[in-house]
Protein backbone atom coordinates (compact mmCIF):
# COMPACT_ATOMS: atom_id res chain seq x y z
CA UNK A 1 0.00 0.00 0.00
CA UNK A 2 0.93 3.64 -0.41
CA UNK A 3 1.54 3.92 3.32
CA UNK A 4 4.93 2.26 2.90
CA UNK A 5 6.44 5.14 0.87
CA UNK A 6 9.30 6.92 2.64
CA UNK A 7 8.77 10.54 3.59
CA UNK A 8 11.51 13.16 3.24
CA UNK A 9 11.20 16.90 3.74
CA UNK A 10 8.39 18.88 5.31
CA UNK A 11 6.38 20.04 2.28
CA UNK A 12 6.78 16.78 0.46
CA UNK A 13 5.55 15.06 3.58
CA UNK A 14 2.48 17.25 3.67
CA UNK A 15 1.77 16.65 0.00
CA UNK A 16 2.28 12.97 0.51
CA UNK A 17 -0.10 13.05 3.44
CA UNK A 18 -2.85 14.66 1.36
CA UNK A 19 -2.35 12.03 -1.31
CA UNK A 20 -2.64 9.35 1.30
CA UNK A 21 -5.84 10.87 2.66
CA UNK A 22 -7.22 11.09 -0.88
CA UNK A 23 -6.53 7.42 -1.43
CA UNK A 24 -8.04 6.41 1.89
CA UNK A 25 -11.11 8.55 1.24
CA UNK A 26 -11.59 7.19 -2.25
CA UNK A 27 -11.15 3.66 -0.95
CA UNK A 28 -13.99 4.21 1.52
CA UNK A 29 -16.37 5.74 -0.98
CA UNK A 30 -15.27 3.34 -3.75
CA UNK A 31 -18.44 1.21 -3.64
CA UNK A 32 -20.63 4.24 -4.21
CA UNK A 33 -18.24 5.81 -6.71
CA UNK A 34 -18.19 2.67 -8.84
CA UNK A 35 -21.94 2.47 -8.67
CA UNK A 36 -22.30 6.14 -9.49
CA UNK A 37 -20.10 5.89 -12.58
CA UNK A 38 -21.34 2.52 -13.85
CA UNK A 39 -24.99 2.59 -12.89
CA UNK A 40 -25.89 6.29 -12.88
CA UNK A 41 -23.62 8.45 -15.02
CA UNK A 42 -22.85 5.79 -17.64
CA UNK A 43 -26.48 4.76 -18.08
CA UNK A 44 -27.62 8.38 -18.17
CA UNK A 45 -25.26 9.18 -21.03
CA UNK A 46 -26.28 5.97 -22.76
CA UNK A 47 -29.97 6.75 -22.35
CA UNK A 48 -29.48 10.25 -23.72
CA UNK A 49 -27.88 8.66 -26.77
CA UNK A 50 -30.63 6.04 -27.12
CA UNK A 51 -33.26 8.75 -26.93
CA UNK A 52 -32.03 9.97 -30.32
CA UNK A 53 -32.26 6.52 -31.86
CA UNK A 54 -34.55 3.74 -32.85
CA UNK A 55 -33.55 0.78 -30.74
CA UNK A 56 -35.34 -2.52 -30.18
CA UNK A 57 -32.60 -4.27 -28.17
CA UNK A 58 -32.00 -6.88 -30.90
CA UNK A 59 -30.64 -4.82 -33.76
CA UNK A 60 -28.13 -1.97 -33.50
CA UNK A 61 -29.60 1.44 -32.62
CA UNK A 62 -30.20 3.70 -35.62
CA UNK A 63 -29.81 7.47 -35.26
CA UNK A 64 -33.02 9.41 -35.89
CA UNK A 65 -32.08 12.72 -34.30
CA UNK A 66 -34.96 14.42 -32.57
CA UNK A 67 -37.44 11.99 -34.11
CA UNK A 68 -38.61 10.49 -30.81
CA UNK A 69 -39.12 13.86 -29.20
CA UNK A 70 -40.97 15.26 -32.20
CA UNK A 71 -43.18 12.19 -32.31
CA UNK A 72 -43.90 12.56 -28.61
CA UNK A 73 -45.06 16.15 -28.67
CA UNK A 74 -46.79 16.22 -32.02
CA UNK A 75 -48.12 12.78 -32.71
CA UNK A 76 -48.60 10.83 -29.50
CA UNK A 77 -51.90 11.39 -27.74
CA UNK A 78 -51.10 8.73 -25.15
CA UNK A 79 -47.95 10.62 -24.10
CA UNK A 80 -50.01 13.78 -23.61
CA UNK A 81 -52.60 11.75 -21.71
CA UNK A 82 -49.90 10.18 -19.49
CA UNK A 83 -48.46 13.60 -18.78
CA UNK A 84 -51.89 14.99 -17.94
CA UNK A 85 -52.82 12.08 -15.67
CA UNK A 86 -49.50 12.24 -13.83
CA UNK A 87 -49.68 16.00 -13.34
CA UNK A 88 -53.23 15.79 -11.99
CA UNK A 89 -52.15 12.94 -9.75
CA UNK A 90 -49.17 14.87 -8.37
CA UNK A 91 -51.06 18.14 -7.96
CA UNK A 92 -53.92 16.49 -6.11
CA UNK A 93 -52.24 13.73 -4.14
CA UNK A 94 -49.17 15.57 -2.84
CA UNK A 95 -50.99 18.56 -1.25
CA UNK A 96 -53.71 16.26 0.13
CA UNK A 97 -51.17 13.88 1.59
CA UNK A 98 -49.11 16.65 3.16
CA UNK A 99 -52.16 18.46 4.52
CA UNK A 100 -53.46 15.30 6.09
CA UNK A 101 -50.02 14.40 7.43
CA UNK A 102 -49.68 17.83 9.02
CA UNK A 103 -53.17 17.70 10.48
CA UNK A 104 -52.58 14.34 12.10
CA UNK A 105 -49.11 15.33 13.26
CA UNK A 106 -50.62 18.35 15.01
CA UNK A 107 -53.16 16.10 16.71
CA UNK A 108 -50.31 13.92 17.94
CA UNK A 109 -48.13 16.77 19.11
CA UNK A 110 -49.42 16.58 22.65
CA UNK A 111 -48.38 15.12 25.95
CA UNK A 112 -51.60 13.13 26.27
CA UNK A 113 -51.45 9.42 27.00
CA UNK A 114 -51.76 6.88 24.21
CA UNK A 115 -50.17 8.97 21.47
CA UNK A 116 -47.49 6.31 20.98
CA UNK A 117 -50.13 3.72 20.13
CA UNK A 118 -51.97 6.12 17.82
CA UNK A 119 -48.78 6.89 15.95
CA UNK A 120 -48.27 3.18 15.36
CA UNK A 121 -51.85 2.71 14.23
CA UNK A 122 -51.67 5.59 11.76
CA UNK A 123 -48.34 4.48 10.41
CA UNK A 124 -49.36 0.91 9.55
CA UNK A 125 -50.94 1.82 6.17
CA UNK A 126 -47.65 3.39 5.13
CA UNK A 127 -45.76 0.22 5.97
CA UNK A 128 -48.07 -2.00 3.95
CA UNK A 129 -49.68 0.35 1.45
CA UNK A 130 -47.02 0.11 -1.24
CA UNK A 131 -47.15 -3.68 -1.39
CA UNK A 132 -48.62 -5.82 -4.12
CA UNK A 133 -50.93 -7.33 -1.51
CA UNK A 134 -52.62 -4.02 -0.74
CA UNK A 135 -52.84 -3.12 -4.42
CA UNK A 136 -54.56 -6.42 -5.08
CA UNK A 137 -56.89 -5.89 -2.12
CA UNK A 138 -57.65 -2.28 -3.07
CA UNK A 139 -58.96 -3.48 -6.37
CA UNK A 140 -61.44 -5.75 -4.63
CA UNK A 141 -62.25 -3.26 -1.87
CA UNK A 142 -63.33 -0.71 -4.48
CA UNK A 143 -64.73 -3.29 -6.87
CA UNK A 144 -68.42 -3.56 -7.66
CA UNK A 145 -69.01 -6.13 -4.92
CA UNK A 146 -66.41 -4.69 -2.59
CA UNK A 147 -66.76 -3.47 0.96
CA UNK A 148 -66.89 0.21 0.01
CA UNK A 149 -70.07 -0.23 -2.00
CA UNK A 150 -71.47 -2.37 0.79
CA UNK A 151 -70.93 0.48 3.24
CA UNK A 152 -72.18 3.15 0.83
CA UNK A 153 -75.35 1.20 0.10
CA UNK A 154 -76.34 1.80 3.73
CA UNK A 155 -76.58 5.48 2.79
CA UNK A 156 -78.47 4.62 -0.36
CA UNK A 157 -75.60 5.32 -2.73
CA UNK A 158 -75.81 3.02 -5.76
CA UNK A 159 -73.00 0.52 -6.36
CA UNK A 160 -70.48 1.29 -9.03
CA UNK A 161 -67.19 -0.29 -9.85
CA UNK A 162 -64.85 2.45 -8.68
CA UNK A 163 -61.66 1.04 -10.16
CA UNK A 164 -63.08 0.53 -13.64
CA UNK A 165 -65.08 3.74 -13.80
CA UNK A 166 -63.44 6.41 -15.98
CA UNK A 167 -64.64 9.07 -13.56
CA UNK A 168 -63.40 7.55 -10.33
CA UNK A 169 -60.46 5.26 -11.13
CA UNK A 170 -57.86 7.99 -10.66
CA UNK A 171 -59.46 9.16 -7.42
CA UNK A 172 -59.29 5.61 -6.10
CA UNK A 173 -55.55 5.55 -6.74
CA UNK A 174 -55.09 9.00 -5.21
CA UNK A 175 -56.91 7.79 -2.12
CA UNK A 176 -54.56 4.81 -1.86
CA UNK A 177 -51.52 7.06 -2.02
CA UNK A 178 -52.86 9.69 0.37
CA UNK A 179 -53.69 6.87 2.80
CA UNK A 180 -49.95 6.30 3.14
CA UNK A 181 -49.21 9.64 4.72
CA UNK A 182 -47.18 8.10 7.56
CA UNK A 183 -43.67 9.17 6.64
CA UNK A 184 -44.39 12.88 6.12
CA UNK A 185 -46.52 12.72 9.28
CA UNK A 186 -43.57 11.46 11.34
CA UNK A 187 -41.30 14.10 9.84
CA UNK A 188 -43.86 16.83 10.62
CA UNK A 189 -44.24 15.50 14.13
CA UNK A 190 -40.50 15.72 14.75
CA UNK A 191 -40.56 19.23 13.28
CA UNK A 192 -43.45 20.28 15.52
CA UNK A 193 -41.67 18.94 18.60
CA UNK A 194 -38.70 21.16 17.76
CA UNK A 195 -40.77 24.36 17.91
CA UNK A 196 -40.16 26.03 21.29
CA UNK A 197 -43.39 26.16 23.30
CA UNK A 198 -42.46 29.65 24.54
CA UNK A 199 -43.39 30.97 21.11
CA UNK A 200 -46.97 29.79 21.51
CA UNK A 201 -47.13 30.98 25.10
CA UNK A 202 -45.90 34.43 24.13
CA UNK A 203 -48.37 34.56 21.25
CA UNK A 204 -51.21 33.48 23.51
CA UNK A 205 -50.32 36.25 25.96
CA UNK A 206 -50.45 38.71 23.09
CA UNK A 207 -53.93 37.44 22.30
CA UNK A 208 -53.25 35.38 19.17
CA UNK A 209 -55.95 32.78 18.54
CA UNK A 210 -55.06 29.21 17.44
CA UNK A 211 -55.74 30.19 13.85
CA UNK A 212 -53.17 32.98 14.01
CA UNK A 213 -50.73 30.77 15.87
CA UNK A 214 -50.95 28.19 13.12
CA UNK A 215 -50.25 30.66 10.32
CA UNK A 216 -47.78 32.89 12.13
CA UNK A 217 -45.80 30.31 14.13
CA UNK A 218 -46.41 26.71 13.11
CA UNK A 219 -46.23 27.09 9.33
CA UNK A 220 -43.16 29.38 9.22
CA UNK A 221 -41.33 27.25 11.80
CA UNK A 222 -42.13 24.10 9.85
CA UNK A 223 -41.30 25.55 6.45
CA UNK A 224 -38.00 23.71 6.00
CA UNK A 225 -39.72 20.43 6.86
CA UNK A 226 -42.59 21.20 4.50
CA UNK A 227 -40.02 21.96 1.85
CA UNK A 228 -38.27 18.61 2.32
CA UNK A 229 -41.56 16.70 2.24
CA UNK A 230 -42.76 18.60 -0.79
CA UNK A 231 -39.64 17.83 -2.84
CA UNK A 232 -39.57 14.17 -1.87
CA UNK A 233 -43.29 13.54 -2.34
CA UNK A 234 -43.39 15.35 -5.69
CA UNK A 235 -40.58 13.25 -7.10
CA UNK A 236 -42.15 10.10 -5.70
CA UNK A 237 -45.47 11.12 -7.23
CA UNK A 238 -43.97 11.39 -10.70
CA UNK A 239 -42.47 7.92 -10.32
CA UNK A 240 -45.63 6.14 -9.12
CA UNK A 241 -45.96 2.84 -10.91
CA UNK A 242 -47.09 -0.19 -8.91
CA UNK A 243 -50.54 1.06 -7.95
CA UNK A 244 -51.64 1.97 -11.43
CA UNK A 245 -49.97 -1.04 -13.02
CA UNK A 246 -51.63 -3.51 -10.67
CA UNK A 247 -54.99 -1.94 -9.94
CA UNK A 248 -56.11 -0.32 -13.16
CA UNK A 249 -53.44 -1.25 -15.72
CA UNK A 250 -53.54 2.36 -16.82
CA UNK A 251 -57.18 2.05 -17.74
CA UNK A 252 -60.06 2.59 -18.10
CA UNK A 253 -59.52 4.47 -21.37
CA UNK A 254 -56.06 5.55 -20.24
CA UNK A 255 -57.61 7.55 -17.41
CA UNK A 256 -54.93 6.30 -15.02
CA UNK A 257 -52.10 5.97 -17.50
CA UNK A 258 -49.29 7.12 -15.24
CA UNK A 259 -46.11 8.28 -16.87
CA UNK A 260 -44.11 5.40 -15.39
CA UNK A 261 -46.67 2.90 -16.65
CA UNK A 262 -46.54 4.31 -20.17
CA UNK A 263 -42.75 4.24 -20.08
CA UNK A 264 -42.79 0.63 -18.91
CA UNK A 265 -45.23 -0.30 -21.65
CA UNK A 266 -43.05 1.28 -24.34
CA UNK A 267 -39.82 -0.22 -23.00
CA UNK A 268 -40.81 -3.69 -21.92
CA UNK A 269 -44.06 -4.23 -23.78
CA UNK A 270 -43.01 -2.98 -27.22
CA UNK A 271 -39.23 -3.01 -26.65
CA UNK A 272 -39.11 0.47 -28.10
CA UNK A 273 -36.04 1.39 -26.05
CA UNK A 274 -35.23 4.55 -27.98
CA UNK A 275 -38.66 6.06 -27.47
CA UNK A 276 -38.77 4.95 -23.83
CA UNK A 277 -35.37 6.59 -23.23
CA UNK A 278 -36.72 9.81 -24.66
CA UNK A 279 -39.71 9.50 -22.32
CA UNK A 280 -37.32 9.00 -19.41
CA UNK A 281 -35.41 12.15 -20.30
CA UNK A 282 -38.57 14.20 -20.57
CA UNK A 283 -39.53 12.90 -17.12
CA UNK A 284 -36.14 13.88 -15.77
CA UNK A 285 -36.49 17.37 -17.19
CA UNK A 286 -40.00 17.76 -15.75
CA UNK A 287 -38.80 16.59 -12.32
CA UNK A 288 -35.83 18.94 -12.54
CA UNK A 289 -38.08 21.89 -13.42
CA UNK A 290 -40.40 21.14 -10.52
CA UNK A 291 -37.54 20.68 -8.08
CA UNK A 292 -35.84 23.84 -9.29
CA UNK A 293 -39.12 25.71 -8.98
CA UNK A 294 -39.63 24.50 -5.40
CA UNK A 295 -36.01 25.31 -4.55
CA UNK A 296 -36.19 28.78 -6.09
CA UNK A 297 -39.45 29.66 -4.46
CA UNK A 298 -38.03 28.33 -1.18
CA UNK A 299 -36.20 31.60 -0.63
CA UNK A 300 -39.48 33.43 -0.16
CA UNK A 301 -41.29 31.00 2.10
CA UNK A 302 -38.76 28.69 3.76
CA UNK A 303 -37.55 30.13 7.00
CA UNK A 304 -34.36 28.85 8.60
CA UNK A 305 -33.31 29.52 12.12
CA UNK A 306 -30.11 31.53 12.28
CA UNK A 307 -28.17 28.59 13.66
CA UNK A 308 -28.20 25.08 12.34
CA UNK A 309 -29.68 26.04 8.98
CA UNK A 310 -28.82 24.12 5.85
CA UNK B 1 -63.45 23.27 34.74
CA UNK B 2 -62.30 19.71 35.38
CA UNK B 3 -65.37 18.42 33.63
CA UNK B 4 -64.74 20.53 30.56
CA UNK B 5 -61.22 19.14 30.37
CA UNK B 6 -62.59 15.61 30.57
CA UNK B 7 -64.99 16.23 27.73
CA UNK B 8 -62.16 17.59 25.63
CA UNK B 9 -60.07 14.49 26.36
CA UNK B 10 -62.94 12.22 25.37
CA UNK B 11 -63.48 14.10 22.12
CA UNK B 12 -59.76 13.98 21.37
CA UNK B 13 -59.35 10.26 21.94
CA UNK B 14 -62.71 9.44 20.41
CA UNK B 15 -62.03 11.22 17.14
CA UNK B 16 -58.54 9.77 16.87
CA UNK B 17 -59.92 6.28 17.36
CA UNK B 18 -62.63 6.81 14.76
CA UNK B 19 -60.24 8.15 12.13
CA UNK B 20 -57.70 5.47 13.08
CA UNK B 21 -60.19 2.65 12.71
CA UNK B 22 -61.31 4.00 9.34
CA UNK B 23 -57.69 4.05 8.26
CA UNK B 24 -56.93 0.58 9.43
CA UNK B 25 -60.19 -0.84 8.10
CA UNK B 26 -58.81 -1.99 4.71
CA UNK B 27 -56.19 -4.05 6.53
CA UNK B 28 -58.71 -5.63 8.88
CA UNK B 29 -60.93 -6.25 5.89
CA UNK B 30 -58.09 -8.10 4.15
CA UNK B 31 -57.49 -10.27 7.19
CA UNK B 32 -61.21 -10.92 7.65
CA UNK B 33 -61.68 -11.79 3.97
CA UNK B 34 -58.77 -14.22 4.14
CA UNK B 35 -60.70 -16.22 6.74
CA UNK B 36 -64.16 -16.06 5.19
CA UNK B 37 -65.78 -18.87 3.27
CA UNK B 38 -65.92 -18.17 -0.45
CA UNK B 39 -69.58 -17.16 -0.62
CA UNK B 40 -69.22 -14.55 2.14
CA UNK B 41 -66.36 -12.52 0.72
CA UNK B 42 -68.44 -10.44 -1.64
CA UNK B 43 -71.76 -10.72 0.15
CA UNK B 44 -72.11 -8.44 3.13
CA UNK B 45 -68.63 -7.63 2.07
CA UNK B 46 -68.04 -4.88 4.60
CA UNK B 47 -68.42 -7.20 7.56
CA UNK B 48 -65.25 -7.97 9.44
CA UNK B 49 -66.47 -11.13 11.13
CA UNK B 50 -66.52 -14.38 9.18
CA UNK B 51 -69.38 -16.76 10.07
CA UNK B 52 -66.78 -19.52 10.39
CA UNK B 53 -63.01 -19.19 10.40
CA UNK B 54 -61.86 -20.93 7.28
CA UNK B 55 -58.17 -21.51 7.92
CA UNK B 56 -58.00 -23.83 4.92
CA UNK B 57 -57.76 -20.71 2.75
CA UNK B 58 -54.18 -20.42 3.93
CA UNK B 59 -53.30 -24.04 3.27
CA UNK B 60 -54.96 -23.86 -0.13
CA UNK B 61 -53.33 -20.57 -1.05
CA UNK B 62 -49.90 -21.76 -0.02
CA UNK B 63 -50.12 -24.43 -2.74
CA UNK B 64 -49.65 -21.58 -5.21
CA UNK B 65 -50.11 -22.28 -8.90
CA UNK B 66 -48.52 -24.30 -11.67
CA UNK B 67 -46.74 -26.60 -9.23
CA UNK B 68 -45.00 -23.70 -7.49
CA UNK B 69 -45.95 -23.17 -3.89
CA UNK B 70 -45.51 -20.00 -1.90
CA UNK B 71 -42.59 -21.70 -0.10
CA UNK B 72 -40.58 -21.09 -3.26
CA UNK B 73 -41.55 -17.42 -3.43
CA UNK B 74 -40.86 -16.85 0.24
CA UNK B 75 -37.46 -18.53 -0.01
CA UNK B 76 -36.62 -16.44 -3.08
CA UNK B 77 -37.72 -13.22 -1.43
CA UNK B 78 -35.89 -14.22 1.74
CA UNK B 79 -32.66 -14.78 -0.18
CA UNK B 80 -32.86 -11.59 -2.22
CA UNK B 81 -33.82 -9.49 0.78
CA UNK B 82 -31.04 -10.89 2.97
CA UNK B 83 -28.43 -10.24 0.32
CA UNK B 84 -29.69 -6.72 -0.30
CA UNK B 85 -29.67 -5.92 3.41
CA UNK B 86 -26.10 -7.20 3.77
CA UNK B 87 -24.99 -5.29 0.70
CA UNK B 88 -26.67 -2.10 1.82
CA UNK B 89 -25.15 -2.26 5.31
CA UNK B 90 -21.71 -2.91 3.86
CA UNK B 91 -21.75 -0.14 1.28
CA UNK B 92 -23.61 2.52 3.22
CA UNK B 93 -21.39 2.21 6.33
CA UNK B 94 -18.14 2.39 4.36
CA UNK B 95 -19.19 5.21 2.06
CA UNK B 96 -20.79 7.25 4.82
CA UNK B 97 -17.62 7.03 6.91
CA UNK B 98 -15.56 8.16 3.93
CA UNK B 99 -17.78 11.20 3.39
CA UNK B 100 -18.23 12.07 7.04
CA UNK B 101 -14.71 11.59 8.37
CA UNK B 102 -12.00 11.48 5.70
CA UNK B 103 -10.94 14.90 4.36
CA UNK B 104 -10.01 13.87 0.83
CA UNK B 105 -9.98 16.26 -2.11
CA UNK B 106 -13.17 16.50 -4.20
CA UNK B 107 -15.15 15.39 -1.19
CA UNK B 108 -17.67 18.23 -1.46
CA UNK B 109 -18.40 17.93 -5.21
CA UNK B 110 -18.78 14.17 -4.89
CA UNK B 111 -21.08 14.63 -1.92
CA UNK B 112 -23.21 17.01 -3.96
CA UNK B 113 -23.38 14.39 -6.73
CA UNK B 114 -24.68 11.91 -4.21
CA UNK B 115 -27.34 14.29 -2.93
CA UNK B 116 -28.48 14.95 -6.49
CA UNK B 117 -28.85 11.23 -7.16
CA UNK B 118 -31.13 11.13 -4.11
CA UNK B 119 -33.62 13.05 -6.21
CA UNK B 120 -33.05 11.29 -9.50
CA UNK B 121 -36.14 9.47 -10.78
CA UNK B 122 -35.19 5.82 -11.12
CA UNK B 123 -36.91 5.58 -14.51
CA UNK B 124 -34.12 7.63 -16.07
CA UNK B 125 -31.51 4.95 -15.53
CA UNK B 126 -33.90 2.02 -15.83
CA UNK B 127 -33.58 1.35 -19.55
CA UNK B 128 -29.80 1.64 -19.97
CA UNK B 129 -29.36 -0.38 -16.79
CA UNK B 130 -31.60 -3.02 -18.27
CA UNK B 131 -29.56 -3.00 -21.47
CA UNK B 132 -26.35 -3.23 -19.43
CA UNK B 133 -27.59 -6.17 -17.37
CA UNK B 134 -29.01 -7.74 -20.50
CA UNK B 135 -25.57 -7.59 -22.14
CA UNK B 136 -23.94 -8.99 -19.02
CA UNK B 137 -26.31 -11.93 -19.19
CA UNK B 138 -27.84 -11.03 -15.83
CA UNK B 139 -31.48 -10.93 -16.94
CA UNK B 140 -33.42 -13.71 -15.26
CA UNK B 141 -30.93 -13.89 -12.38
CA UNK B 142 -30.90 -12.16 -9.01
CA UNK B 143 -27.81 -10.14 -9.88
CA UNK B 144 -29.67 -6.97 -11.01
CA UNK B 145 -31.61 -7.03 -7.73
CA UNK B 146 -28.63 -7.64 -5.45
CA UNK B 147 -25.52 -6.06 -6.99
CA UNK B 148 -26.75 -2.42 -6.83
CA UNK B 149 -27.08 -2.76 -3.04
CA UNK B 150 -23.37 -3.54 -2.71
CA UNK B 151 -22.38 -0.43 -4.59
CA UNK B 152 -24.46 2.07 -2.70
CA UNK B 153 -27.44 1.84 -5.02
CA UNK B 154 -29.71 3.66 -2.57
CA UNK B 155 -28.06 6.98 -1.67
CA UNK B 156 -30.76 7.61 0.94
CA UNK B 157 -29.08 5.08 3.23
CA UNK B 158 -25.64 6.64 2.77
CA UNK B 159 -27.16 10.01 3.56
CA UNK B 160 -28.79 8.63 6.69
CA UNK B 161 -25.51 7.14 7.89
CA UNK B 162 -23.58 10.34 7.17
CA UNK B 163 -26.06 12.30 9.28
CA UNK B 164 -25.59 9.84 12.10
CA UNK B 165 -21.78 9.68 11.94
CA UNK B 166 -21.57 13.48 11.90
CA UNK B 167 -23.21 13.41 15.31
CA UNK B 168 -20.43 11.30 16.83
CA UNK B 169 -17.83 13.49 18.61
CA UNK B 170 -14.55 13.91 16.75
CA UNK B 171 -12.59 13.51 19.99
CA UNK B 172 -13.16 9.78 19.80
CA UNK B 173 -11.44 9.54 16.40
CA UNK B 174 -8.60 11.76 17.57
CA UNK B 175 -7.98 9.69 20.69
CA UNK B 176 -7.91 6.51 18.63
CA UNK B 177 -5.58 8.20 16.13
CA UNK B 178 -3.19 9.17 18.95
CA UNK B 179 -3.17 5.55 20.05
CA UNK B 180 -1.89 4.65 16.60
CA UNK B 181 -5.14 3.50 15.06
CA UNK B 182 -5.27 3.55 11.26
CA UNK B 183 -8.20 5.19 9.47
CA UNK B 184 -9.73 1.81 8.85
CA UNK B 185 -9.14 0.97 12.51
CA UNK B 186 -11.05 4.10 13.52
CA UNK B 187 -13.88 3.07 11.23
CA UNK B 188 -13.97 -0.52 12.39
CA UNK B 189 -13.28 -0.18 16.11
CA UNK B 190 -14.61 3.26 16.99
CA UNK B 191 -17.29 4.45 14.58
CA UNK B 192 -18.92 1.24 13.42
CA UNK B 193 -19.86 0.00 16.91
CA UNK B 194 -21.38 3.40 17.68
CA UNK B 195 -23.54 3.42 14.56
CA UNK B 196 -25.50 0.28 15.44
CA UNK B 197 -28.81 2.14 15.86
CA UNK B 198 -28.41 3.78 12.44
CA UNK B 199 -27.41 0.46 10.91
CA UNK B 200 -30.56 -1.08 12.35
CA UNK B 201 -32.62 1.66 10.71
CA UNK B 202 -30.89 1.09 7.39
CA UNK B 203 -31.39 -2.67 7.65
CA UNK B 204 -35.11 -2.29 8.34
CA UNK B 205 -35.71 0.15 5.54
CA UNK B 206 -33.81 -1.86 3.00
CA UNK B 207 -35.74 -4.91 4.12
CA UNK B 208 -39.03 -3.11 3.53
CA UNK B 209 -38.18 -1.66 0.19
CA UNK B 210 -36.76 -4.90 -1.13
CA UNK B 211 -39.62 -7.04 0.15
CA UNK B 212 -42.11 -4.60 -1.37
CA UNK B 213 -40.28 -3.99 -4.59
CA UNK B 214 -42.36 -4.96 -7.56
CA UNK B 215 -40.95 -3.18 -10.57
CA UNK B 216 -37.36 -4.48 -10.45
CA UNK B 217 -38.27 -8.17 -10.17
CA UNK B 218 -41.02 -7.63 -12.74
CA UNK B 219 -38.50 -6.38 -15.24
CA UNK B 220 -35.63 -8.75 -14.57
CA UNK B 221 -37.20 -12.07 -13.60
CA UNK B 222 -39.01 -14.11 -16.25
CA UNK B 223 -38.75 -17.59 -14.83
CA UNK B 224 -41.60 -18.25 -12.39
CA UNK B 225 -39.24 -20.42 -10.30
CA UNK B 226 -37.27 -17.25 -9.49
CA UNK B 227 -40.30 -15.13 -8.60
CA UNK B 228 -40.32 -13.15 -5.37
CA UNK B 229 -43.42 -13.01 -3.17
CA UNK B 230 -44.55 -9.76 -4.80
CA UNK B 231 -44.45 -11.26 -8.28
CA UNK B 232 -45.89 -14.58 -7.14
CA UNK B 233 -48.81 -12.82 -5.52
CA UNK B 234 -49.44 -10.71 -8.59
CA UNK B 235 -49.52 -13.86 -10.71
CA UNK B 236 -51.71 -15.60 -8.16
CA UNK B 237 -54.19 -12.72 -8.09
CA UNK B 238 -54.47 -12.39 -11.84
CA UNK B 239 -58.19 -12.08 -12.58
CA UNK B 240 -58.01 -14.66 -15.33
CA UNK B 241 -56.54 -17.27 -13.02
CA UNK B 242 -58.27 -16.55 -9.71
CA UNK B 243 -60.76 -19.27 -9.06
CA UNK B 244 -61.03 -18.80 -5.32
CA UNK B 245 -60.80 -15.45 -3.59
CA UNK B 246 -60.27 -16.73 -0.05
CA UNK B 247 -56.81 -18.19 -0.77
CA UNK B 248 -55.89 -15.04 -2.68
CA UNK B 249 -56.66 -12.90 0.38
CA UNK B 250 -54.88 -15.43 2.60
CA UNK B 251 -51.69 -15.11 0.57
CA UNK B 252 -52.00 -11.32 0.56
CA UNK B 253 -51.99 -11.44 4.34
CA UNK B 254 -49.09 -13.90 4.38
CA UNK B 255 -47.05 -11.66 2.09
CA UNK B 256 -47.35 -8.63 4.36
CA UNK B 257 -46.90 -10.57 7.60
CA UNK B 258 -43.08 -10.28 7.69
CA UNK B 259 -43.36 -6.51 7.24
CA UNK B 260 -45.96 -6.25 9.96
CA UNK B 261 -43.90 -8.31 12.42
CA UNK B 262 -40.74 -6.32 11.82
CA UNK B 263 -42.71 -3.14 12.25
CA UNK B 264 -44.09 -4.31 15.58
CA UNK B 265 -40.67 -5.16 16.96
CA UNK B 266 -38.45 -2.49 15.47
CA UNK B 267 -40.78 0.49 15.23
CA UNK B 268 -38.39 2.71 17.15
CA UNK B 269 -35.61 2.46 14.57
CA UNK B 270 -37.99 3.13 11.76
CA UNK B 271 -39.37 6.29 13.30
CA UNK B 272 -35.86 7.52 14.07
CA UNK B 273 -34.72 6.86 10.53
CA UNK B 274 -37.56 8.74 8.91
CA UNK B 275 -37.21 11.75 11.16
CA UNK B 276 -33.40 11.85 10.98
CA UNK B 277 -33.52 11.86 7.20
CA UNK B 278 -36.13 14.57 7.05
CA UNK B 279 -35.50 17.01 9.82
CA UNK B 280 -31.76 17.15 10.21
CA UNK B 281 -31.36 17.25 6.44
Amino acid sequence: MAEQVQVSGQSKGKLHKQWKTDLVGLAFIAPWLIGFLCFIIGPMIASLYFSFTNYDLLTEPTWIGLGNYIQMFTNDVRFIQALKVTLIFVFVSVPLKLAFALFVAMLFNTKRKGVGIYRTLYYIPSILGGSVAIAVVWKQLFGRDGAINDILSVFGIPSISWVTSPDFALSTLILLVVWQFGSPMLIFLAGLKAIPTELYEAAAVDGANPFHQFFKITLPMLSSVIFFNLVMQTIQGFMTFTQSFLITQGGPMDKTLFYAVYLYEKAFGHFDMGYASALAWVLLIICAIFTAFIFRSAGSWVHYESEGGK
Amino acid sequence: MKRRKNIKTVIYHGSIWIIGLLMIYPIFWTIASSLKPENEIFRNSASLIPSIFKWENYAQGWQGFGGLSFSTFFLNSGFVTTMVVIGTLFSSALVAFGFARVKFRFRTPLFVCMIITLMLPSQVTLIPQYILFHNLGWVNTYMPLIVPAFIGGTPFFIFLMIQFIRGIPHELDEAAYMDGCSTFGIFWRVILPLTTPALATVAIFSFYWTWDDFMTPLIYLNDTKLYTVALGLQMFSDPSSVSAWGPMFAMSVASILPQLLIFMFFQKYLVEGITAGGVKG
